[in-house]
């Protein structure tokens, strides 16, 4: 049970539950899709990019409560900061949870919120859930016309 | 057999001894996170009984050679013990002769060679495929690969929202230009039982074939080909509790024999030059190539374990389980099952409000209870019951209410934790 609450943490349950930016906005200049088939994941990510910087950004889909939660923290995180800097973020989140970095996060850019997301690189199968939005993220800063952006 | 007769022969069944059954199965005693394994996903494959274990390793250890080649005493003996799982598939069947047993690698390999076989030769532009709104998409796939190639026209037969096979839609939809009927026995996503005796007598009436997907069947149920009068039957060995990689298409002789290859290769012919090839006869000709010896052996060693306890007695065990599962899951609040027909075999999927399948499987996981969660390779059934995803739970002859009882367990921390 304790191992499933390092996993379902308090935070992470409320932002299933209220996804924060959740809403399809009237304007925005990049867009991407997600989709994890394996588990049926879903998210279509709006941003609205302003002199390099991420002014606006909001989600809609659905999907299991790891990847509602991950999308909802990250439009949090990413708002207001420079395409380079949330590009540092997918890195740090990336590492955070393939194992290759400490979820005592490094100073700046307010890290911590992504480390309630940690005890997921204990679940293998369920750490694409965690990445896909910002799989999606990277995929919608690249501004490229693309195909739905897949984690499986 | 109608729905009453078959509920007839199973409470007419003497109860199994579970425990003992258990003990067969090696892997059932293991530890999972440290809990007590609670195997609930024998809809996508079954464990496997020590019987099946040991006849495969008795193929490498002393049985072992290729097979119809050579003239010594080891090909030798590994052809007759590979044309013996070909017999016991046969009379597990009751299909009229052993011929008649094409081994594949699986069910989806089975329902593609019938499609790029028999439905490449007979099926035109314009004519007609009919499969229902439950099919695997190993039972659809084919037949939109075949489309492309032929302009095929198909059609699709609706269930409802127990989801059960409509008879009159599918009576309705069936037309002289219907050439194949292609439709499951048993639903991996539902579990609902077709009404196959129906479905093949109406198809037969306007001269159409049909293919049944055995794959969820054969394991719960006994089949006699001969009196279905089916035209294909295909299955997998390793929802039987025999190995993966290995799976059954019967045929009816005259429609198999009529039939153009499937792979060329070696063993599919009679004789070879670089002007012309003249091809072996059923079912070699539609087995190219090494096929999987130590896997037909260990599909005949598990025939003749479900064969020993017995396909009804098993399918009476498996039913009492999942009366009683369908009778506790209802204290778990708000639980919805996906799949209500009266007719039912051994699968139990479900959805709770506001949490994801997959995090109900996560954490029944952490107890050491497995359960598919996903879309089981049926998304359009998914699409009519309007849910991404389901869990399910499915059963074979070695689950126990005891099992149930964790389930049902792990089912309350969900909700716990989930609030």
């Amino acid at each position: 049970m304790d191992d499933l609450r390092e996993l379902y943490q308090e935070v992470i349950l409320d932002h299933s539950k209220r996804p924060r930016n959740f809403r399809r906005p009237a304007t925005s200049n990049r867009l991407a899709k997600g989709h994890n088939p394996l588990c049926g994941d879903r998210l279509t990510l709006y941003l609205q990019v302003e002199d390099g910087r991420v002014a606006d950004v909001a989600f809609e889909g659905s999907g299991c409560a790891i990847s509602v939660a991950s999308a909802s923290l990250m439009t949090e995180m990413v708002k207001g900061k420079t395409i380079g800097e949330a590009e540092t973020m997918f890195h740090y989140f990336h590492d955070l949870l393939t194992g290759k970095s400490e979820p005592s996060a490094p100073p700046g850019l307010e890290f911590e919120k992504l480390s309630v997301l940690a005890g997921v690189r204990d679940y293998p199968v369920r750490v694409k859930c965690a990445t896909l939005p910002w799989h999606t993220l990277t995929a919608a800063l690249d501004g490229k016309p693309r195909d739905e952006i897949r984690t499986e | 057999m109608t729905g009453a007769q078959r509920t007839d022969r199973l409470h007419n069944q003497p109860p199994l001894d579970v425990n003992r059954i258990r003990q067969d199965f090696p892997i059932l005693s293991r530890l999972v996170h440290g809990k007590k394994l609670v195997f609930l996903d024998s809809g996508a494959s079954a464990q496997k009984p020590r019987a099946v274990i040991d006849a495969i390793k008795n193929c490498y250890e002393n049985e072992y050679a290729n097979i119809h080649r050579g003239v010594y005493y080891l090909s030798q003996v590994a052809t007759e013990a590979f044309e013996e799982a070909r017999r016991k598939v046969q009379r597990f069947l009751n299909a009229a002769e052993s011929r008649e047993i094409i081994f594949v690698r699986g069910g989806t390999e089975a329902i593609n060679l019938v499609a790029q076989t028999y439905g490449r030769k007979n099926i035109k532009a314009g004519d007609e495929v009919i499969i229902s709104a439950m099919e695997h998409h190993a039972n659809i796939v084919p037949w939109q690969m075949l489309r492309e190639q032929t302009g095929l026209v198909l059609k699709v037969v609706p269930i409802n929202d127990d989801g059960e096979f409509l008879l009159q839609e599918y009576e309705k939809l069936l037309s002289p230009r219907t050439k194949l009927v292609a439709v499951t026995h048993v639903s991996n996503a539902l579990g609902t039982i077709t009404p196959v005796r129906e479905i093949i007598r109406l198809a037969h009436a306007k001269g159409a074939l049909v293919l049944l997907d055995g794959c969820q069947a054969v394991p719960h149920t006994p089949i006699d080909v001969q009196e279905l009068d089916c035209d294909f039957y295909a299955f997998s060995a390793h929802k039987l509790y025999g190995p993966s990689g290995i799976g059954v298409l019967y045929g009816k002789a005259q429609i198999l024999e009529a039939m153009p290859p499937y792979q060329g290769g070696g063993d599919m012919i009679v004789s070879v030059t670089f002007e012309h090839t003249e091809y072996n006869g059923i079912p070699h000709k539609f087995e190219a190539g090494t096929p999987h010896i130590s896997g037909a052996v260990g599909l005949g060693a598990a025939i003749d374990y479900v064969t020993a306890i017995g396909l009804d007695r098993i399918a009476a065990h498996e039913d009492r389980v999942l009366h009683y599962a369908t009778e506790r899951v209802k204290e778990i609040k708000g639980l919805r099952l996906i799949g209500t027909a009266k007719e039912k075999a051994g699968i139990l999927s479900f959805t709770l409000p506001n949490v994801h399948p997959h995090d109900i499987g996560t954490i029944l996981d952490k107890q050491g209870i497995a359960v598919r969660v996903g879309h089981h390779c049926a998304q359009p059934v998914m699409d009519r019951f309007d849910v991404p995803a389901t869990a399910r739970a499915s059963l074979a002859v070695y689950n126990t209410n005891e099992e149930i009882d964790a389930l049902i367990a792990g089912l309350h921390k969900v909700r716990e934790i989930f609030g």
